[in-house]
C-alpha cells in the first residue's frame, strides 16, 4: 500500500495531467452547451501540454543559460545542470495551436448562434428535426 | 534552384496565402490568379522533387541548414514523392473549377476563400514532406483549422458540423501529440529517421506501445476510421462544393499517408507488425469499416452524402491494406492513396457541377440528366466504374493488388469485403446513373434555366475541362498502374517487407 502511494505522489505531475485530460474529455462528451464543449476541449489541450512542460523539469536544476558568458573562461557544461528547454519550446507552438483552435471554435459557435439562436446542443437539433419535418 | 524544390513546395503557397489575403481588401479579382499562379509553382516544384527522388534515392533538406537530429529536416522519399505530388495536382486541377461558384456562393469573401484554400494546401503539403515528428503535428493542426473554416464557411449545418469535426479533430490531433510525447519521454528525440533507429532497443516498453496507441488512435479519427467517422459525413455534406472537391480527395489520404509513415518507418515494420501481433485485429476492423460504409452508402437519399459514406468505405480498403503486412497488401494500399483521390477529385467535381446547375443534389431531381449535362455525367460515370473497380479504370487496379494481398495474408474476410463492397458500389451508381438515362427530365423549381426549352444545360466550361481532365487522369493512372508500381511504389516499401 504504502509502495503504491509513493508512486502515485512521486508522480504527481503524470497524474495531474491526466485529470485535466480527462475533465477535458467529461465536459466534450456530457456537456450540452457548445461553449462548454469548447472549454472543455482546450483543459484537454491544456493538459497535455502540462505534460510536456512537466517533462523537461530535472530535480535541482537550472534555467538553460550557459553561466559563463562571452569572453570568460570556458568551462564543461553538465547536461543534468540545466532543464530540458526542448520540451518547453516545442509547446510555445502547441500553445499557439490551441489558441488558434479555441479562436476557430468560437467563431464558428458564434455562427451556429446566429444560425439556431441558442448553443444548447438538444435545442439546436430539435430544431433540425423540426425543419426536416 | 533545384535542391530548394522541398522548400519551394511549402514557402510559395505559404507566403502567396498571406499576399492573398491582404490583396483581398484592395482588389478581389486578382485573389483567384495568385492563388492558381502560386499553387501551379508548387506543382512545378513537386514534380521536380519527384524527379530528383527517381534519380537519387531520398532527398533531404535541411531548414536553416541545422542537422538532425537536432534541426527540423524534410526527408523526401518515394513514399511521399508521390503523394505530394497527388496533392498539388488535386489542389491546382480543382481550383479552376472554383472561380465561378465562389464568386456566387462567398461574393465578397474571395480573399479569406483563397487564402485558407492555399494554406490548406501548404498544410498538407508539409505534412507530407516533413522528417520531424512534432513539425508533423503543427503542419496538420494547419491544415485541419483551414479546414474547420473551409466547411464552416458553407450555410445552414455547415457550422454546427463544422464545430463537431473541429471538437472531434482536436481531440485526434491532442492524442497524437500525445503519443509523440511519449516517444520523445524515452527516445529523446523527434526526427522519424532517428527514432526508428532508437527504438529497437526498447520495443517490450510500455512506453512505446501506449505511443503507438495514442498516435494510432489519433490518426484513426482524423482519417474517419469506422467506428470514429461520426464526423466526416456531416461534414462533407454540408460544406459548400468547391471547399468540399479539395478537402474531401485530400485530407483522409493524406492521413492514410501519415499512418503508413508512423507504422513503417516511425515505428518500423518489426514493431508494427510482428512484435505487436496485431495485424489480424486491425484488419477485422477494417472490414467492419468497408462492410459499415457500404451499408451506410447505401441508405442515402442524395448524392454528396453517399459519396461521404464510400470515403468511409474507402479508408477501410487502405488500413486494412496497411495491416495486410505484405507487399502486395501495402503496394495496394499506397496505390489506392493516388486512385482514390483521382476518383474523389472526379466524382465530387461531378457533383459540384450538377449542385451548382440544379442547385440540388437529390436522387429524384437528378432525372434526364444525361440530356442536360452529358459531359458531366460522363465524368461521373468514368468515377463511378473507377470506385466499382471496372478495368482500365484505375480503381480496378488498387483493388487488384488490395485482394491478391489479401489471399498472399490468409485474410479471406478482408478479400470478401472488398467484393461486397464492390457489389454495393454497383448498385448504388447504377441507381444514379439509370435515374439520370432513363427517368423523362423534370425542371427543378429552382434551376439556374435561361430558357425554358432548351434541355441542354452543361456546367460552364472552367467547370467542366478540370472534370474532364480528371476523368482522363482515371484511365491514364489506370493504364499506367505497372510503370507507377515499378518505378515509385515499390521503393516505398521498406526492404524487410515480402
Amino acid at each position: 500500500m504504502n509502495e503504491i502511494l509513493t508512486t502515485i505522489i512521486s508522480k504527481y505531475n503524470y497524474w495531474g495531467f491526466i485529470l485535466l485530460m480527462m475533465i477535458g474529455l467529461y465536459a466534450m462528451m456530457v456537456k450540452k452547451n457548445l461553449v462548454k464543449k469548447i472549454i472543455g476541449m482546450n483543459i484537454f489541450q491544456t493538459g497535455i501540454i502540462l505534460f510536456y512542460v512537466s517533462i523537461g523539469v530535472k530535480k535541482g536544476a537550472t534555467i538553460p543559460i550557459i553561466s559563463h558568458g562571452h569572453g570568460k573562461e570556458k568551462h564543461v557544461i553538465h547536461a543534468a545542470e540545466y532543464i530540458n528547454p526542448l520540451p518547453h519550446v516545442l509547446m510555445l507552438t502547441a500553445i499557439v495551436v490551441s489558441v488558434a483552435t479555441l479562436g476557430v471554435a468560437l467563431a464558428l459557435a458564434i455562427k451556429v448562434y446566429r444560425e439556431y439562436d441558442t448553443l444548447e446542443e438538444d435545442e439546436i437539433n430539435k430544431k433540425i428535426r423540426d425543419q426536416a419535418k | 534552384m533545384s535542391e530548394h524544390f522541398p522548400a519551394l513546395v511549402i514557402i510559395v503557397p505559404l507566403i502567396s496565402a498571406f499576399l492573398i489575403s491582404a490583396t483581398g481588401w484592395l482588389n478581389k479579382r486578382l485573389c483567384f490568379p495568385i492563388a492558381v499562379f502560386s499553387l501551379t509553382v508548387s506543382l512545378f516544384a513537386s514534380i521536380g522533387v519527384l524527379m530528383m527522388v527517381l534519380e537519387n534515392g531520398t532527398v533531404q533538406y535541411r531548414l536553416g541548414g541545422w542537422a538532425p537530429p537536432w534541426g527540423i529536416e524534410y526527408r523526401i522519399d518515394h513514399l511521399n514523392s508521390l503523394v505530394l505530388v497527388v496533392i498539388s495536382a488535386v489542389a491546382v486541377l480543382n481550383i479552376v473549377t472554383t472561380h465561378k461558384p465562389v464568386q456566387q456562393d462567398f461574393s465578397g469573401k474571395e480573399g479569406p476563400f483563397y487564402a485558407l484554400y492555399v494554406l490548406f494546401v501548404t498544410g498538407l503539403s508539409g505534412i507530407v514532406v516533413t522528417g520531424d515528428a512534432f513539425n508533423l503535428y503543427v503542419l496538420l493542426e494547419i491544415a485541419s483549422l483551414t479546414g474547420y473554416a473551409l466547411i464552416g464557411l458553407g450555410k445552414d449545418r455547415a457550422a454546427l458540423s463544422s464545430l463537431n469535426y473541429l471538437i472531434m479533430g482536436t481531440i485526434g490531433a491532442s492524442f497524437y501529440l500525445l503519443g509523440i510525447g511519449y516517444i520523445y519521454l524515452v527516445t529523446g528525440s523527434l526526427n522519424i529517421a532517428d527514432i526508428a533507429n532508437l527504438l529497437p532497443d526498447i520495443y517490450d516498453s510500455g512506453v512505446v506501445l501506449f505511443a503507438f496507441i495514442f498516435c494510432m488512435i489519433g490518426l484513426f479519427i482524423k482519417m474517419a476510421f469506422f467506428p470514429l467517422h461520426a464526423w466526416l459525413p456531416n461534414a462533407y455534406s454540408y460544406a459548400q462544393s468547391s471547399a468540399v472537391s479539395l478537402i474531401a480527395p485530400l485530407t483522409t489520404k493524406v492521413m492514410i499517408y501519415v499512418m503508413i509513415r508512423v507504422t513503417l518507418y516511425l515505428f518500423t515494420p518489426q514493431f508494427s507488425f510482428v512484435f505487436l501481433n496485431i495485424s489480424k485485429p486491425m484488419v477485422w476492423l477494417s472490414v467492419l469499416a468497408i462492410v459499415m460504409g457500404s451499408l451506410f452508402a447505401l441508405s442515402q437519399k442524395s448524392l454528396k452524402k453517399m459519396l461521404t459514406y464510400i470515403i468511409v468505405a474507402e479508408v477501410g480498403y487502405m488500413v486494412g491494406g496497411l495491416w495486410l503486412g505484405n507487399r502486395q497488401g501495402i503496394t495496394g494500399s499506397i496505390l489506392h492513396i493516388v486512385n482514390d483521390a483521382a476518383m474523389t477529385l472526379c466524382l465530387f467535381l461531378a457533383a459540384g457541377n450538377i449542385l451548382y446547375m440544379l442547385k440540388s443534389d437529390s436522387f429524384e431531381d437528378m432525372k434526364g440528366l444525361f440530356v442536360k449535362m452529358p459531359f458531366t455525367m460522363a465524368a461521373f460515370t468514368a468515377g463511378a466504374l473507377s470506385i466499382i473497380g471496372v478495368p482500365p479504370f484505375c480503381g480496378f487496379f488498387s483493388k487488384w493488388y488490395l485482394i491478391s494481398g489479401g489471399i498472399a495474408a490468409g485474410e479471406f474476410g478482408f478479400v470478401g469485403a472488398l467484393i461486397f463492397s464492390s457489389l454495393v458500389n454497383v448498385v448504388l451508381f447504377f441507381r444514379v446513373i439509370e435515374i439520370g438515362y432513363y427517368e423523362p427530365f423534370t425542371n427543378h423549381p429552382n434551376a439556374h434555366q435561361k430558357d425554358e426549352e432548351t434541355l441542354f444545360n452543361e456546367a460552364p466550361r472552367d467547370m467542366l475541362v478540370p472534370l474532364l481532365m480528371a476523368a482522363i487522369l482515371l484511365l491514364a493512372l489506370g493504364i499506367f498502374t505497372g510503370h507507377i508500381v515499378t518505378a515509385i511504389i515499390q521503393f516505398a516499401i521498406p526492404t524487410g517487407i515480402i
